[in-house]
């Protein structure tokens, strides 16, 4: 990585200047790595909830996470954005880079970080406010002034929820249904803007409709986003993502809980048709357990 | 069972079945029996409050009646149908402003500290072990404690010409009497607060502070409410520490002045006219004793009444 770019970043830090975008490499050429992860576990106090992750998740792609109930896919997803700083027990070892800068340095402030990348939670979690105001939230936060329709209709077009809210905004983000809330999250999320955005099963509560809309938006951001995202939806990882990362669950000796690991890491087509691991193949092919 | 059998039974028997099977009662004794038991708890308390308020209202009629206005306005006197209580509703109105203004945001501060902010450590487990300790330490000791500090220590700040002796002294011994009360509702209203409520706001970018500010003071707002008022009601009707710190109980010259500056002269309050007047002979202070409870009882029911339209609105603002 170039050394310009990992001191712009550490600029921005500290001054608070916008995302660094950057054109996507041309095809052929790989993409250039926002994190670099290596060695890295997670602990819940003195039960490890996941280990040895190292992986490298490249701009301007979607990296699927699969695997497993309770394999550690969201635990390894808010080490991305800091949000398990929230959990007094949670403790992260290892080193997770954004742009080469250490994540967990701590001289990194955690709501910068939380600025430039997003993220849509497991479960719709709308604020109790009106749905304009769900969608402006973030950008008052970070600053945004004056009139900010234009930012929340252009995220509610982006999130395929405009149509259906554009005659209600004020009313309550909760009144909406779950489908429709998990919507208004996505758009919440974009309209700050991020340069990545960490999606958490997204489309569990969505229709097939929904969730291809939900899909072509990935799609169509990734020449802007860089996109994390875990499902249980096998051909929603295979259909959308670049790369894909397989965790499965092993049994403690120490403990009965089971601890989480990621098992194979590679091209989506590579995991899905000809992978290196016997127990990535047993669960993509649903021999799973 | 009558999933299974249909086919072969046909239509309308299955029916019969299934009818027969959806409208059957189970009987539910022991549920029943709990419900019951529940009932009835809730209605002997409602019925020994209702004949205590009835008691006493029964009692103080003839004085709430006869001369409330002179009740209301009226001196601590020798003779009971002369007297009022003025000087105890000034006390004890100054008390619950002490409380309102020290107590709550103290006590509210505290809790959002440790809540929001304080990580979860051995020292700030032991800072809330601590607290819920001593919000069951007795009044008195409180009353000693203010004794000690608001009477003697601070006496010349407190009341240069009452010894210390003054509304502040009581004021602000109430006030830390229901501060770890105050904490500790607050700290359950906050702690109630959804995670993915602040997950959300930390999600987007926001701080500490606009995390706490916009939705979880908001989202704890109703029940922090509530608890300080439980805390107020409970400021209110103490007498234990107030007699410590030198609450007059007998006759008292002045102690009506409602400006900043009378905050510093002796005074008496609502518990105290109440307890002193209780131990009277004769039926005449009997009634005024009645009258000045329940004159008491409607301070303490306005200030839940106003906690509770408060209350509301936030519940509504919450959607
Ligand atoms: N806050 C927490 N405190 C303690 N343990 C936790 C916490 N959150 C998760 N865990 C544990 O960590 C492990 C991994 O959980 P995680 O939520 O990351 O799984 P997951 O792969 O996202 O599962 P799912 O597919 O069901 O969402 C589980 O064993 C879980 O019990
Ligand atoms: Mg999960």
């Amino acid at each position: 990585m170039p050394d310009n770019l990992t001191r712009e970043v550490r600029l921005m830090a500290e001054n608070g200047s916008p995302v660094p975008r950057t054109e996507p490499a041309p095809p052929g050429v790989p993409q250039q790595a926002v994190f670099d992860v290596s060695g890295v576990a997670v602990y819940y106090g003195d039960f490890r909830a996941v280990r040895d992750v190292s992986l490298d998740v490249r701009q301007h792609e979607i990296t699927a996470f699969i695997g497993p109930s309770g394999c550690g896919k969201s635990t390894m997803l808010r080490c991305f954005n800091r949000m398990n700083d929230l959990i007094d027990t949670a403790r992260v070892e290892g080193d997770i880079s954004y742009h080469g800068v250490d994540l967990y340095d701590p001289a990194v402030n955690p709501v910068e970080v939380r600025r430039r990348i997003g993220m849509v939670f497991q479960k719709p979690n709308p604020f109790p406010k009106s749905i304009y105001d769900n969608v402006a939230y973030g950008p008052k936060v970070a600053g945004a002034k004056g009139n900010l329709d234009d930012v929340v209709e252009e995220a509610l077009q982006g999130a395929a929820l405009w149509d259906e809210v554009k005659d209600r905004l004020k009313e309550s983000g909760m009144s909406l249904s779950g489908g429709q809330q998990q919507r208004l999250c996505i758009a919440r999320a974009i309209a700050t803007d991020p340069e990545v955005l960490l999606m958490d099963e997204p489309c569990s509560a969505l229709d097939p409709i929904a969730t291809g809309r939900i899909e072509d938006l990935m799609v169509e951001i990734k020449e802007r986003y860089t996109i994390i995202i875990v499902t249980h939806n096998m051909q929603q990882a295979a259909r959308v993502s670049d790369r894909t990362a397989f965790f499965t669950t092993e049994v403690n000796e120490e403990s009965d809980r089971r601890t989480g690991l990621l098992v194979e890491y590679a091209d989506t087509d590579k995991i899905f048709t000809t992978p290196d691991d016997e127990r990535t193949e047993n669960y993509v092919t649903g021999r799973f357990g | 069972m009558a999933l299974t059998t249909p086919a072969s039974l046909g239509g309308g028997i299955a029916a019969e079945q299934v009818r027969r099977q959806l409208t059957g009662n189970r009987s539910d004794v022991s549920g029943k029996a709990f419900q019951a038991i529940l009932i009835a708890a809730l209605a002997t308390s409602i019925v020994i409050l209702g004949v205590l308020v009835y008691d006493v209202a029964q009692t103080g009629s003839g004085t709430l009646t006869g001369r409330l206005g002179d009740f209301l306005q009226g001196s601590l006197r020798s003779q009971a149908e002369a007297s009022g209580i003025l000087q105890g509703l000034r006390g004890t109105f100054f008390i619950g402003v002490f409380t309102v203004v020290v107590a709550f945001p103290v006590g509210i501060a505290s809790a959002i500290y440790l809540e929001e902010y304080a990580r979860s450590t051995r020292l700030t487990r032991f800072i809330d072990v601590s607290i819920r300790n001593l919000a069951g330490v007795p009044s008195v000791v409180y009353g000693i404690l203010g004794l000690a500090i608001f009477v003697k220590a601070l006496g010349s700040f407190t009341g240069p010409d009452a010894q210390g002796r003054s509304v502040i002294s009581a004021g602000l011994t109430l006030a830390i009497l229901v501060l770890p009360i105050v904490i500790i509702t607050s700290a359950e209203a906050l702690r109630a607060v959804p995670a993915e409520l602040r997950e959300a706001a930390y999600g987007v970018g926001a701080t500490t502070w606009e995390v706490t500010k916009h939705h979880v003071i908001p989202y704890a707002a109703p029940g922090i409410l509530t608890g300080t008022v439980l805390a107020l009601a409970r400021a209110l009707g103490e007498a234990a520490p107030l007699i410590l710190v030198g609450a007059v109980t007998g006759f008292l010259s002045g102690g009506t002045g409602m400006s900043l500056d009378s905050l510093d002269e002796r005074f008496t309050a609502m518990p105290i006219v109440i307890t002193t007047w209780a131990g009277r002979p004769g039926a005449d202070w009997e009634q005024a004793t009645a009258a000045a409870i329940v004159v008491l009882l409607a301070v303490v029911l306005l200030a839940n009444a106003i906690a509770i339209l408060l209350r509301n609105r936030y519940e509504k603002k919450r959607g």
